[in-house]
């Protein structure tokens, strides 16, 4: 407790990178997965395909992921982001392309029926309609990236992780506890907010 | 570098043997205890209101969990080895198994159930023979993810002294020789791999002809 009172501004700062890391991997992995879910809705090859490669992925250990991305890339954030798109991909093409789907064919068909583009059925009724489903594919994801920030600390790229490592290689207990309790926090308070979000936005969609 | 790979696990073969059992032990393990609780609670849970709603809450809140966060946490208590890395792992696999019992047990449709206690079956046979092999594909489907991230978490073991592949990878990457991170990392995801593929199959296996076709 003495340790967290002299150095909240370490944890803080540890904090704040461990949010900057996670959300950068969130943004590109969700333009990518957009960009690709929104393909495979339409295309059951692509579908089939990006589940493959992507459940593939998702399957490898983090540790070992990080790992074999050192011979590459090195050590730093670069290596940790691409590790945590590519645990992500999975999770929110699964989603983008199944909330797609889900809409039913009566409703787009009526949209063309108005005179919409495909682009403007996409846009403003596919998309919409589908957005419970994708922010909840956002919020395993949310969830499975701050967990990996955690271990990427060992590869160098910051965030809560190093608290706990640097706890756990000096034998210092205090910076352990609050590196993995403040990581816990995080990743609870993600879910909620998110899961908050998607019940929200499944209301209105009723 | 594959090649350096190669040379040095043929130079190192019984130590990279001894981390593999290790790595298999560790998770076998975990993963035994975390199923031999976790099904028997799920089941008793699924027609409780109140308390299953708690554990159901928790089981969630520790799905989210980082795991090496709980690995870590459980360091300064239990101190390090292959106890502190056991129980670890048993917590992470709890959640996926308890929360897929729970609702598979609840999805059995009640006319099935009904139509089994009209039979003249008691409590203990509608769970044995009806409520359970319906609901077996889908609580193997919680055994399988928490058999996956309990392979990835013993990985993580090695830093509070688990041991297994783990050990590789990260002595490995303190020492930047790259031969030793990949003899660690390679096998480490093979096994991950063919643990999916492994359960994936008994999971199909599993699910009665009846529930197969749709």
């Amino acid at each position: 407790m003495k340790w967290l009172i002299n150095h909240w501004e370490d944890v803080l700062i540890a904090l704040g990178e461990h949010v900057a890391i996670a959300l950068t991997a969130l943004v590109i992995a969700s333009v990518v997965s957009l960009a690709l879910g929104i393909w495979a809705a339409k295309n059951e090859r692509v579908y089939r395909v990006s589940l493959a490669v992507s459940g593939f992925l998702y399957t490898i250990p983090t540790l070992a992921f990080l790992a074999l991305l050192i011979p590459v890339v090195g050590l730093g954030k670069t290596n940790a982001i691409i590790c945590m798109v590519a645990f992500s991909l999975m999770i929110l093409i699964r989603n983008v392309a199944t909330g797609i789907r889900e809409v039913p064919e009566e409703v787009t068909d009526a949209a063309r029926g108005m005179g919409m583009h495909p682009a403007e059925v996409l846009l403003r009724v596919e998309l919409p309609l589908a957005m419970p489903v994708i922010v909840a594919g956002l919020r395993i994801a949310a969830v499975t990236v701050i967990s990996v920030t955690v271990v990427g600390a060992y590869v160098n790229a910051g965030g809560l992780g190093t608290l706990i490592f640097s706890g756990m290689s000096n034998d210092f207990a205090p910076k352990i506890w609050t590196g993995a309790i403040t990581a816990c926090a995080l990743a609870v308070v993600a879910d909620l907010s998110l899961a908050r979000l998607e019940s929200r936005l499944k209301a209105r969609a009723v | 570098m594959f090649i350096e790979a190669w040379e040095y696990l043929a130079g190192h073969q019984a130590q990279f043997l001894a981390a593999l059992w290790r790595h298999v032990a560790l998770s076998a393990s975990a993963l035994a205890i975390a199923a031999a609780i976790a099904v028997p609670l799920g089941v008793r849970l699924a027609d409780k209101g109140g308390s299953a709603l708690v554990a159901i809450n928790a089981a969630n809140i520790g799905r989210t969990l980082p795991s090496l966060a709980v690995l870590a946490l459980v360091m300064p208590i239990m101190g390090t080895g292959f106890a502190p890395s056991l129980f670890a792992l048993t917590l992470l696999a709890l959640p996926p198994i308890l929360i897929n019992t729970h609702t598979a047990i609840r999805q059995v449709d009640p006319d099935i159930v009904d139509a089994a206690r009209g039979m003249g079956m008691t409590a203990l046979e509608i769970v044995r023979k009806v409520e359970l092999p319906i609901a077996l594909p889908v609580i193997f489907a919680g055994i399988r993810t928490a058999a996956v991230q309990v392979v990835s978490g013993a990985v993580l073991a090695a830093y509070i002294g688990g041991g297994g592949l783990g050990d590789f990878i990260t002595a490995g990457i303190a020492m930047m020789a790259l031969p030793q991170l990949l003899v660690g990392a390679i096998p480490a995801t093979l096994l991950s791999l063919g643990t999916d593929a492994l359960f994936a199959s008994i999971q199909r296996a599993l699910t009665p002809a009846g529930l197969r076709a749709r």
